[in-house]
């Protein structure tokens, strides 16, 4: 277990480097130059070349690639990303700020996707072929297809414009209004939890299934046990590894759908500050955000992979 | 290759012989889902081909006393802002999903299932080089990678699709590595080898062919994610430009005025989602029909 714990770690480790010169080589192989970019945004016109090297200098532009991208490492292991071109400001401190509504929101997706996801696919797979199983599946697959904006859109009028049951936007933080804030959640993260409920209904159903055609369930069942205990205490153990793996797909989906509903509802969190430095080509704010969701993503997807060589030991030996 | 049930053959422990493309058509059009599936797609693909005949109206005629009207009988789902008729901008945006599906899908496929019959036939170093880089990629978000691509590249339907394109990459890479580690230990392939075929021979006449059914699934699939995408990146600006009629672009154009005409966001959405979920069940009823543990089964 511990070398395969420590060949998990190198890789992970080796991944995140690749990621990083990814990240630096797209940023700085741009067309266009981050200090011209930076003069014309500041007040700064009229800058005579002179005062451009100057500045090129300063911000180790003037250095070989593989030094720049050494500085950026270095910066980035100690917590500094570089300063925004737009808000004049520490990138970190400006991502810092966006985190907790994304953290918050995202989190709660992920919970409820499991929390709802896996007992809808046991049931499922225990009732398969019946009506209950058909609704279901449907529903699920329906979930996984539906542009998670749209849904916003349609839950924001309905809901918010129409009914005026719920606030249409905006974010608040628990600690300050905790029924405000949960009013303001529930569309956000219903939107971002029905993929990860549909994803991780389908994935139980059909490993459930798997599991339930094995002959120790066989056995189970000719010793007579009732179906309570063959489902679960023997298949679910083996039935739920594989739903594993979505708690990482689920964490990629969830970012991807944050940027989204972000928007569509107006919340100050990651996927919209990143929104904006694309647009707006602010370029140190969007790399060290990528950097930052590649570095959750690969720490998420390397607790899976040890979890999962923990508990399926035919891994480990692969 | 047709094989014809023979009498007799029937030995217990051998399997009996069917015709795998009876029994393709019979899995795959068991399900009704899928055929509905089916019957949505053909009808996608002949609405983005016949859209100038389908279509009521031009998609970018403006008039503007007509802005905003509610869905009557002249306008079936009313007007925009500019007073185009959304039921021809919805017919007209067939036209980029399509594209962008097919294009994007394109390139993915060709280059990551390149790098994944490179990277699985070889191994060793080949192997390793390919596919951390893969799993690098595969550290971001699908829609961000593509959104950083776009942001980069600037907005517009080419960049979009080079931008999905290169986000969708990674996944055809990994799965055809996978699939090309498994065929070549069969000893067809070792049989290549001692009567000394090119190493391009045996990976495209022979490897290549075996590894494509997973990979057709896939392909299936991943055209409705990647439709999504698209309509995603338009949503948010970084993807195909106003005023071109793509659905995406629209649901965002229409969110902006969902109080007065909620039908402006709703009619594209409804059509991307129709079109995604139906690409979504044929690709389930080609899984089921091409599973090779159905293999031999009547």
């Amino acid at each position: 277990m511990t070398a395969y714990i420590i060949r998990r770690l190198i890789l992970a480790v080796v991944v995140l480097l690749i990621t990083s010169v990814i990240v630096f080589l797209a940023m700085r192989l741009l067309p266009g130059d981050p200090i011209l970019l930076k003069m014309t945004s500041s007040e700064m016109r009229g800058t005579s070349p002179e005062q451009i090297e100057f500045l090129r200098h300063q911000f180790g532009l003037d250095k070989p690639l593989f030094l720049q991208y050494f500085d950026w490492v270095g910066g980035a292991v100690r917590g500094d990303l570089g300063v925004s071109i737009l808000y004049q400001d520490d990138v970190w401190n400006q991502v810092k700020q966006s985190l907790p509504p994304t953290a918050h929101i995202g989190g709660l997706a992920e919970f409820f996707g499991f929390i709802i996801g896996v007992p809808l696919g046991i049931v499922c797979a225990v009732r398969r072929g019946k009506w209950l199983d058909t609704i279901i599946t449907v529903l699920a697959n329906l979930g996984i297809t539906v542009p998670v904006f749209w849904l916003g859109i349609l839950l924001m009028y309905t809901f918010a414009l129409e009914l005026r049951w719920l606030p249409a936007f905006g974010y608040t933080s628990p600690v300050d209004d905790f029924w405000a804030s949960t009013r303001q959640l529930i569309m956000p993260v219903f939107c971002l939890a029905v993929f990860p409920v549909a994803a991780v209904m389908r994935q139980t159903r059909s490993s459930m299934l798997e599991v339930m055609r094995q002959d120790y369930i066989r056995t189970a069942w000719s010793k007579g046990l009732r179906e309570r205990m063959v489902v679960m205490k023997h298949a679910l153990k083996n039935g739920l590894i594989p739903v594993l793996t979505f708690v990482g797909l689920g964490i990629t989906n969830i970012i991807g759908g944050l940027v989204l509903i972000e928007t569509v509802f107006n919340i100050p969190g990651t996927g919209r500050l990143m929104v904006f430095s694309i647009l707006n080509q602010d370029y140190p704010i969007t790399q060290g955000i990528t950097l930052i969701i590649a570095i959750v993503v690969v720490v998420v997807n390397l607790i899976i992979d040890i979890s999962y060589g923990w508990l399926d030991p035919r891994i480990r030996y692969n | 290759m047709a094989k014809e049930i023979v009498a007799g053959m029937d030995i217990p422990g051998v399997p009996p012989r069917v015709n795998e493309l009876r029994r393709f058509v019979r899995v795959f059009t068991s399900r009704r889902v899928v055929l509905f599936g089916m019957v949505v797609i053909v009808l996608f693909l002949l609405t983005a081909a016949f859209a100038p005949w389908l279509a009521p109206y031009d998609p970018y005629e403006q008039h503007l006393d007509q802005s905003l009207d509610l869905p009557s009988r002249t306008h079936l789902l009313g007007t925009d802002t500019l007073g185009r008729d959304t039921l021809s901008r919805v017919i007209f945006g067939s036209r980029y999903s399509l594209m962008v599906g097919v294009i994007a899908l394109g390139i993915a496929a060709a280059v990551g299932m390149v790098l994944g019959l490179v990277a699985g036939y070889f191994g060793g170093w080949a192997q390793a080089a390919i596919m951390r880089l893969m799993d690098s990629l595969m550290a971001f978000p699908m829609i961000l990678l593509a959104m950083i691509v776009a942001g980069m590249l600037g907005p517009g339907l080419r960049n979009v699709m080079v931008a999905l394109g290169i986000a969708l990459v990674p996944g055809y890479a990994r799965m055809m590595c996978g699939q090309a580690l498994s065929v070549k230990e069969n000893d067809y392939i070792l049989a290549e080898h001692s009567i000394g075929a090119s190493h391009i021979r045996i990976m495209l006449n022979h490897i290549f062919p075996n590894c494509l059914p997973p990979l057709i699934v896939m392909i299936t699939m991943m055209m409705g994610t990647t439709m999504l995408a698209e309509a995603g990146l338009s949503f948010l600006g970084i993807g195909i430009e106003i005023p071109n009629a793509a659905w995406g672009g629209m649901i965002a154009e229409g969110y902006k005025y969902v109080i007065d005409a909620p039908v402006l966001s709703i009619a594209p959405g409804a059509a991307l989602m129709l079109v995604v979920f139906s690409f979504n069940m044929v690709g389930d009823g080609l899984r089921d029909a091409l599973d090779p543990r159905l293999r031999g089964t009547i």
